[in-house]
């Protein structure tokens, strides 16, 4: 190595003198240290991914595997492949599979409109209290600890205090709407087909607000109040100051907060389960892929609904991604 | 006449007031009368009172001792509990990875992460059905840890990474110049800082793994290995066409307190955990 | 105590941005070496570089003479303190500076000695069992010196470790480092942003600028003899005054230059005479602009503004269409006010002058230096060329 002697003595010329030619680098077998670092860094998060590759990768791409079955629940060895069937077969002039159930888009629609109507109530109401928690005021710490109540209630238990809320005759909900004059006669909540998916939407509003709310308020917190003592030194209203600075400041954190929402809105099953036991009125489409696979043991048609589900919830998420990116570009077009 | 500063604002402090205070009810309300519900028996349970009228611990007894919700209470104790250990431990030294190390596909790990946390449980449901009955762990709560690791684990990466992100870089750097090797970082230098992170993401796991229901009802045969979600949805009365409302709302109390203690004293740390796992991703 | 030697050092960031372009540098054994520059010119990526907390894209690094490119940080010896200190919060004093020794697995009695040692020298003895968070900003970054100290390293690196600090600490700690310089006598390269660091703490200035660097020198070189505009404006607070001028006549030992308003001034420096004819700059400091009477001075301008500092008088006289206003600096109260008519003296022994792309053209003489404080070490300054004695105004 006659260069490494050369690049030694170089440098001390190289202040005064022409530069030479880049100097070898000599081989000294180490690695540097990013190399080391990214090495290392896929060692540590090895066992993350097998894990998550066991418990997730693999029992996905075994649900895709069965929807193409005709596997039953209790003997799902004993299989033949039925290609799509599952999904949608035509035999004798009649349709066959999941999509040719109509049930099965009582599920599709029951579950937008749950998450349509849940989420958008759960923005304005978050929203609503949001703006009460960034306000000063005494006993704040009461109001905060009170709103975390409904959030740590688990979900089964909101579904049976809800329930029993809900019951047509001792339930609260009807006495209060009555003695305010509101309604007449008791309404069936959980029974009547047109009120139970609101019976399912108010639960869930009721649970989940609080969780949005702490988001939005997060957010509002992280805005700098001389923004609103300028504001307000220009003269803007209330109104004007949460159109013009808080809105637009928080909108990042509130589209966050919604895609969270909505796809945790999406995959519902538990709250429907209980709360109204999967009625045809409020069913998802969780719920429905289960029934078919568990209540039925129609391993091979529930599997084919859970991949649909799989692909709904991939689709709308994707989607929101793709409103977001076209959202971003147009502002830098704008600037 | 136009109103003065001082009274407008006394006007904007008695709306403000107002508004906490509706607000405090309708997040309370619910579980109150659950507790009230949960205190009375026989044709009590049916009358419309906002205030105590009896108080009758029978239904404590029926549902903790008589329909096995005390047995749950333990299994689901159990079950949160190794879940949340098993998916912290493997996920420090992941996050670790991918806060602080820029390495050729950490962007598509996260991303992974991030859409695992979103699946429906439902897409895995047949997939791991087949994997428990396969290992043998088919109505025992060994199925519920393997199956709550799929959403356990890339929630505690997710939150445990934006956490260490939040960490000063000068920290690692100084840590390296003392001649700290990446494992001594993590256990030496991060793990004793990140304590109460830790606490945090291991508290919002817990709650997760608590509250699962589908995973639980479809595992899960035998009445004694029941978690609490599925032994207070399935609650049954003498007959079927009649609930028995105390002893679920009695049975729903239980389990819910412990929760809301540890919701209300580890406030702070909840609110910035939930943040740090949604807003900042 | 160790020797550095940068050869050729550059680093790109991805494909695009090349950051630290090509660097040669020599530090030498027990030296105090200050980098300034402007913010983003890569003053902490070439010491981060140095420290091994980021790879070198090309060239070659070497500490005393070995080849130490592809080195741990603890491998190359070196001890850094940080703008943030970075102190472990979980640790107490003592534990932060026997960490990097426990971790170096040095006996017990060895690490017990070598902390008191260093926290007797920056007197954290009575702090020694407090945590990080119980200490002022200065305590902590007496620590965070302490640390570095503990580890003897060959080399220290210092990345604008005053820079949160209030005036009056800074000011302090200065004097700490400086005398902590004399105590070990150990290399240093400190990082800063702050010209009166780099003139009080150096012994030699790196002026870095987009990855380049500008000029090697003591700080009075870099004053008095600046290699081009860059660094005759960098150096020196309010900064140089730059006027626009022609070269009429070039000359081995003087040149004539005509000013932008017609005037033309002989300054004693030579100039080749290819550049005769081409346009130069002519750079005069604050200090060295003199009052003249309006009736006979050569220059006249407006006043557009003055500053009182108490101790000195800035002026800023209006430059019509050249841009910036000039500054007049004078160490002294100043009854001229804005709106006055003013009439200046360029001493073209202070002037400098700069050719067409801002190199400068090298003058024959020094800076006004006028005294030496008695009992105050000067570094050992040895200017390349024979000094000229300027008159005392
Ligand atoms: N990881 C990186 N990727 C790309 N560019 C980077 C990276 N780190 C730094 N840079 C760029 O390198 C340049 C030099 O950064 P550096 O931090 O060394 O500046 P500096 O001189 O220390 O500035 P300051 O005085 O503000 O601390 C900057 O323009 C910066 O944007
Ligand atoms: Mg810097």
């Amino acid at each position: 190595m006659n260069h490494n002697s050369e690049s030694l003595s170089a440098p001390m010329a190289a202040v005064t003198a022409a530069p030479p030619a880049q100097p070898a680098r000599p081989a000294t077998g180490k690695r540097s240290l990013q190399q080391r670092r990214s090495r290392a860094a896929w060692v540590l998060v090895t066992p993350a991914l097998i894990l998550l590759a066991a418990v997730a990768g693999w029992p996905l791409l075994r649900t895709l595997f069965y929807s193409f079955t005709n596997a039953a629940l209790d003997t799902p060895e004993e299989y033949d492949f039925v290609g799509l069937a599952n999904y949608l077969d035509f035999a004798d002039g009649d349709k066959f599979g999941v999509l040719a159930d109509p049930l099965w888009w009582q599920a599709v629609w029951n579950t937008l409109w749950f998450t349509f109507a849940s989420v958008s109530l759960e923005l304005v109401f978050g929203m609503l209290l949001a703006l009460l928690m960034n306000q000063k005021f005494r006993g704040q710490g009461l109001v905060r600890a009170a709103i975390l109540v409904p959030w740590a209630i688990p979900t089964i238990v909101t579904a049976k205090m809800w329930g029993w809320m809900f019951h047509d005759q001792y339930g609260v909900v009807n006495d209060l709407l009555t003695r305010a004059g509101l309604i007449a006669e008791p309404l069936a909540w959980i029974a009547e087909p047109t009120l139970s998916m609101w019976a399912v939407v108010i639960a869930d509003v009721w649970k989940t607000v609080p969780f949005m709310a702490l988001m939005l308020l997060a957010a509002l917190q992280m805005i700098p109040s001389d923004l609103y003592e300028a504001a307000r030194v220009d003269g803007a209203t209330a109104w004007q100051r949460f159109r013009r600075i808080t809105l637009p400041l928080i909108m990042p954190a509130m589209i966050v907060a919604l895609i969270f929402r909505s796809m945790d809105a999406l995959r519902v099953f538990d709250l429907i389960y209980v709360l109204t036991s999967n009625s045809e009125a409020t069913i998802s489409i969780s719920g429905y892929a289960r029934e078919q696979m568990i209540a039925f043991q129609e391993m091979g048609t529930g599997s084919a609904a859970s991949v649909l589900v799989f692909m709904m919830v991939a689709g709308i998420a994707a989607s929101f991604l793709w409103i977001g990116r076209f959202n971003d570009e147009g502002k830098e077009n704008k600037e | 006449m136009k109103l003065t500063r001082k009274q407008k604002e006394l006007g904007a402090k008695f709306w403000i007031y107002l508004a906490a205070l509706v607000v405090s009810v309708i997040c309370v309300f619910p579980f109150y009368n659950a507790v009230l519900t949960s205190l009375r028996t026989g044709q009590d349970l049916f009358l419309t009172s906002y205030l105590p009228t009896t108080f009758h611990w029978d239904n404590y007894v029926n549902a903790l001792v008589e329909n096995g919700v005390g047995l749950s209470l333990l299994n689901s104790f159990i079950v949160a509990t190794v879940t949340v250990g098993v998916c912290l431990l493997v996920s420090i030294t992941a996050a670790f990875a991918l806060a602080r190390v820029r390495f050729r596909g950490r962007k598509y790990i996260l991303f992974t992460i991030l859409c695992v946390s979103m699946f429906p449980q439902v897409a895995v449901l047949s997939g791991m059905f087949e994997l428990v009955r396969f290992l043998g762990l088919y109505d025992s709560i060994g199925a519920l840890i393997l199956s709550y690791t799929t959403f356990s684990l890339p929630f505690t990466v997710w939150v445990l990474t934006t956490f260490m992100r939040s960490l000063p870089v000068e920290l690692e750097e100084a840590a390296i110049v003392d001649g700290a090797g990446l494992w001594v970082i993590i256990s030496k230098v991060f793990a004793p800082i990140m304590g109460p992170s830790l606490v945090t993401t291991g508290l919002l796991a817990f709650i997760g793994a608590w509250n699962e229901f589908m995973f639980a009802l479809t595992f899960i045969i035998s009445t004694e290995n029941r978690t609490v979600p599925v032994a207070i949805g399935l609650l049954q009365g003498a007959s079927q066409y009649e609930l028995p409302w105390g002893n679920i709302m009695a049975a729903s109390v239980v389990v819910t307190v412990p929760i809301i203690v540890l919701v209300l004293i580890f406030q702070k740390r909840i609110v910035s955990g939930l943040t740090a796992g949604a807003v900042k991703g | 105590m160790a020797q550095l030697t940068l050869d050729k050092l550059n680093k790109r960031y991805g494909e695009s941005a090349q950051v630290i372009k090509s660097i040669d540098l020599q530090v030498n054994s027990g030296e105090f070496i200050v980098i300034v520059g402007p913010s983003g010119c890569g003053k902490s990526t070439l010491l981060r570089m140095i420290a091994g907390l980021e790879d070198i894209s090309g060239g070659g690094m070497y500490i005393d003479g070995a080849y130490v490119n592809d080195d741990t940080p603890s491998e190359r010896g070196i001890g850094m303190v940080f703008q943030s200190y970075a102190l472990y919060p979980h640790m107490n004093v003592y534990e932060n500076m026997a960490f990097g020794l426990r971790l170096a697995k040095l006996p017990a009695d060895e690490i017990a000695r070598r902390v008191e040692e260093s926290a007797r020298i920056l007197q954290l003895e009575p702090l020694l069992k407090r945590k990080p968070k119980d200490l002022s900003g200065g305590q902590r970054q007496r620590v965070a010196i302490g640390r570095a100290i503990a580890r003897e390293p060959k080399l220290f690196l210092f990345d604008e470790p005053l820079s949160n600090l209030d005036a009056a600490l800074r000011v302090q700690m200065r004097m700490e480092i400086a005398a902590l310089h004399r105590r070990l006598g150990s290399t240093i390269i400190y990082v800063t942003h702050d010209q009166v660091e780099a003139m009080t703490l150096a012994q030699r200035i790196v002026v870095l600028n987009r990855g380049n660097i500008e000029q090697v020198g003591t700080p009075l070189e870099l004053y008095d003899h600046p290699a081009n505009e860059f660094v005759a404006q960098f150096i020196g607070s309010p900064k140089m005054n730059l006027m626009p001028a022609t070269l009429l006549t070039a000359g081995a030992t003087e040149s004539v230059v005509r000013l932008w308003n017609g005037k033309e001034l002989t300054v004693p420096i030579p100039t080749p005479a290819s550049a005769e004819g081409t346009k130069v700059k002519l750079g005069i400091r604050p200090e060295h602009i003199e009052w003249g009477s309006v009736a006979d001075a050569p220059y006249l301008a407006d006043v557009l503004f003055v500053e009182h500092m108490g101790n000195e008088t800035y002026h800023y006289l209006d430059s019509g269409n050249l841009g910036e206003p000039w500054v007049v600096r004078n160490p002294h109260r100043s009854a001229v006010a804005p709106g006055d008519t003013v009439g200046y003296l360029l001493p073209p022994e202070h002037c400098h002058l700069f050719d067409d792309s801002g190199k400068s053209f090298e003058r024959r003489g020094g800076g006004a230096v006028a005294m030496r404080v008695p009992g105050m070490d000067a570094p050992a300054i040895s200017f390349a060329e024979p000094m000229r004695t300027n008159v005392i105004h």
